[in-house]
């Protein structure tokens, strides 16, 4: 599904501010995949989720996805077959535009937009019932701008647009960390009946590890721009947070220093 | 008295046109979020090319469109030097400006002015005879204002306004942010291109100076009409109306300023200031007049200013 081989990415080459954001990494996604990262501030979380999502290019190495090379495609172009949501929930939805019209804006990614209507009737009604599913009273407020609505609602909308279309890959960028801890909850709830119901193939970086831990089929952490832990299945499921932490040291030769990761 | 009322016809004239000007401004400071220069060049770029074109016996509504086009090609510009060369919005728009100057020189032949006879030429409208300019740029108005209604609500119009509203979101469902601004200034600098073309069949002339402060003009009909409307409704396409009624409230008060006896010469000092006060109020609420939330002034001595988001977002996960 998504095949990374061999990228790198530095930030800022040849100045004192040089950052290696990604080192020779390495990356291979099975169809159904949820795979959570974790991993401290500056671990290449976000730069790899970028990289993938076409936001820069990398300096080297490949990226392929569902079977297409797409290491020079631009962002718009790769849009038709991910799914994004950001940390920040004012970043995935147009404020000053209509809920039905974020979610139609969203129902034509990778589709050539032409003179028809932006939002068909037909459409309202299919946006009507998606938003009854996610129980936050928004089933009501098809017109109404998307500006005025709470994080956790916009972050929610955003969730549902990513998933429409059913894209190759889901990328969430750790999009709870913004939101209050019951919001937060809930909106990882929506995450995961969506991606079970769709059965989508979904990256998800988060800073909780309680969470990494929970969700998903397969936990990768990373450090220094390099994946260290990758561990999966059975394996996965019987994981605690003391084991990570161990691991982490053994791997790393440090302490895992993110006490938002640990005291969480 | 008497001579401010017999002004006010011609005034209501061309705040229309104005207003056509306004509309084409709003496409790209408000949809677009993108503060476009190239008006003050592409007006008078509109004015030039249908004052030689109908002079040299091109019908009338040929010289509209083409005016139109030239228009575009100006906001072609203007976006490439932005989109694929990388400018700042504001400079890409003085540079075509600037550009714009000496092109429109050219278009009237190196003159500084062409003369647009209403009495001799086959002109669509002319201050000879304001009731019929009143109705026909009316309904200019109003076709173009259907139209820009339509586009909006059209796939592609929406992928505009996304591109305006949100770059990043944009650019995630697909949309060729590039592209986008590019037409929005191709759209907006043609219909600006336009009010140019009609503006110099209604004054009897086109001149190279004609476009100066353009979108100071352009700015004041948006906000005084934006602030009448907004009074009733948030329809798009009411707020498209507002620019013409902004262009047409601005005029009234030229025309009355004038009456009062005003030095004309600063005239443009004065819209200026006006834009800059109005620019600033919603700034200067912000900055001034906020009052911090009650809870927190209880506190005491701790500063209003809510808490970086970074470390609100922390904070939950620490108690969660």
């Amino acid at each position: 599904m998504l095949e990374l081989k061999h990228v790198s990415k530095t930030f800022n080459a040849g100045t004192i501010n040089e950052k290696v954001a990604l080192n020779d990494v390495s990356l291979t996604l099975e169809d159904g995949d949820f795979v959570t990262i974790i991993g401290g501030n500056g671990a290449g979380k976000s730069t790899l989720m970028n990289a993938i999502a076409g936001v820069y290019r990398v300096d080297c190495g490949s990226i392929s996805l569902d079977g297409q090379e797409v290491t020079k495609t631009p962002e718009y172009k790769r849009a038709k077959l991910l799914g994004r949501v950001f940390q920040d929930p004012m970043q995935g939805t147009a404020a000053d535009m209509q809920i039905d019209e974020n979610l139609a804006l969203a129902r034509r990614r990778g589709k050539a937009r032409g003179l028809k209507w932006g939002v068909t009737k037909a459409e309202k009604e299919e946006y009507k019932k998606a938003l009854s599913a996610l129980d936050l009273g928004l089933e009501t407020r098809l017109s109404s701008k998307v500006g005025l609505l709470s994080g956790g609602q916009r972050q929610a909308i955003t969730l549902l647009m990513a998933a429409m279309n059913d894209p190759k890959l889901l990328l969430l960028d750790e999009h709870t960390a913004a939101l209050d801890p019951k919001t937060a909850a809930k909106v990882l709830e929506i995450t995961d009946k969506i991606v079970e119901e769709k059965k989508l193939t979904t990256l998800m970086i988060t800073h909780n590890m309680k969470d990494a831990i929970k969700h998903g089929n397969r936990l990768i952490m990373m450090h220094e721009g390099r994946i260290v832990i990758d561990v999966r299945g059975e394996e996965k499921s019987r994981l605690t947070v003391e084991d990570l932490l161990d691991m982490f040291t053994k791997v790393s030769g440090t302490e895992f220093a993110s006490d938002r990761a640990i005291l969480s | 008295m008497l001579e401010l009322l017999n002004a006010l016809p011609s005034a209501i004239a061309q705040g229309l046109i104005w207003g056509i000007m306004a509309i084409g401004l709003y496409i790209t400071y408000k949809v677009l979020d993108f503060a476009d220069l190239t008006v003050d060049g592409s007006i008078t770029t509109g004015a030039c090319v249908c004052a030689v074109l109908i002079t040299n016996g091109v019908n009338v509504w040929v010289c509209l469109l083409v005016a139109f086009l030239a228009g575009a090609l100006a906001g072609l510009i203007t976006g490439v030097f932005h989109t694929l060369m990388g400018i700042p919005p504001i400079l890409s728009g003085i540079l075509t400006q600037l550009m714009l100057w000496s092109i429109n020189l050219k278009i009237m032949s190196s003159r500084a002015n062409v003369a647009v006879s209403g009495r001799t030429l086959p002109v669509l409208i002319t201050s000879l005879d304001v009731p019929i300019a009143i109705v026909i740029v009316l309904a200019f108005t109003a076709a173009i204002i259907a139209l820009l209604y339509f586009f909006f609500g059209t796939e592609m119009g929406c992928a505009l306004r996304a591109t305006g509203s949100n770059e990043k979101m944009a650019n995630a469902q697909g949309i060729n942010v590039k592209w986008n601004k590019i037409l929005g200034l191709m759209l907006a600098n043609g219909l600006v291109a336009l009010s140019g073309a009609l503006l110099a069949q209604y004054q009897g002339f086109a001149d190279i100076n004609m476009g100066r402060g353009a979108i100071v003009i352009g700015l004041a009909a948006i906000i005084i009409g934006q602030t009448i409307i907004s009074l009733f409704t948030q329809n798009f396409a009411f707020k498209l109306f507002g620019c013409a009624l902004g262009g047409v409230c601005y005029y009234l008060v030229y025309q009355f300023v004038i009456w009062l006896g005003l030095d004309t010469d600063l005239l443009k000092l004065l819209s200026a200031i006006v834009v800059a006060v109005f620019l600033a109020i919603p700034y200067l609420k912000k900055q001034y007049f906020s009052r911090p939330k009650k809870s927190k002034a209880t506190v005491g001595n701790e500063p209003p200013e809510a808490p970086p988001q970074e470390d609100a977002a922390e904070g939950g996960q620490i108690n969660a």
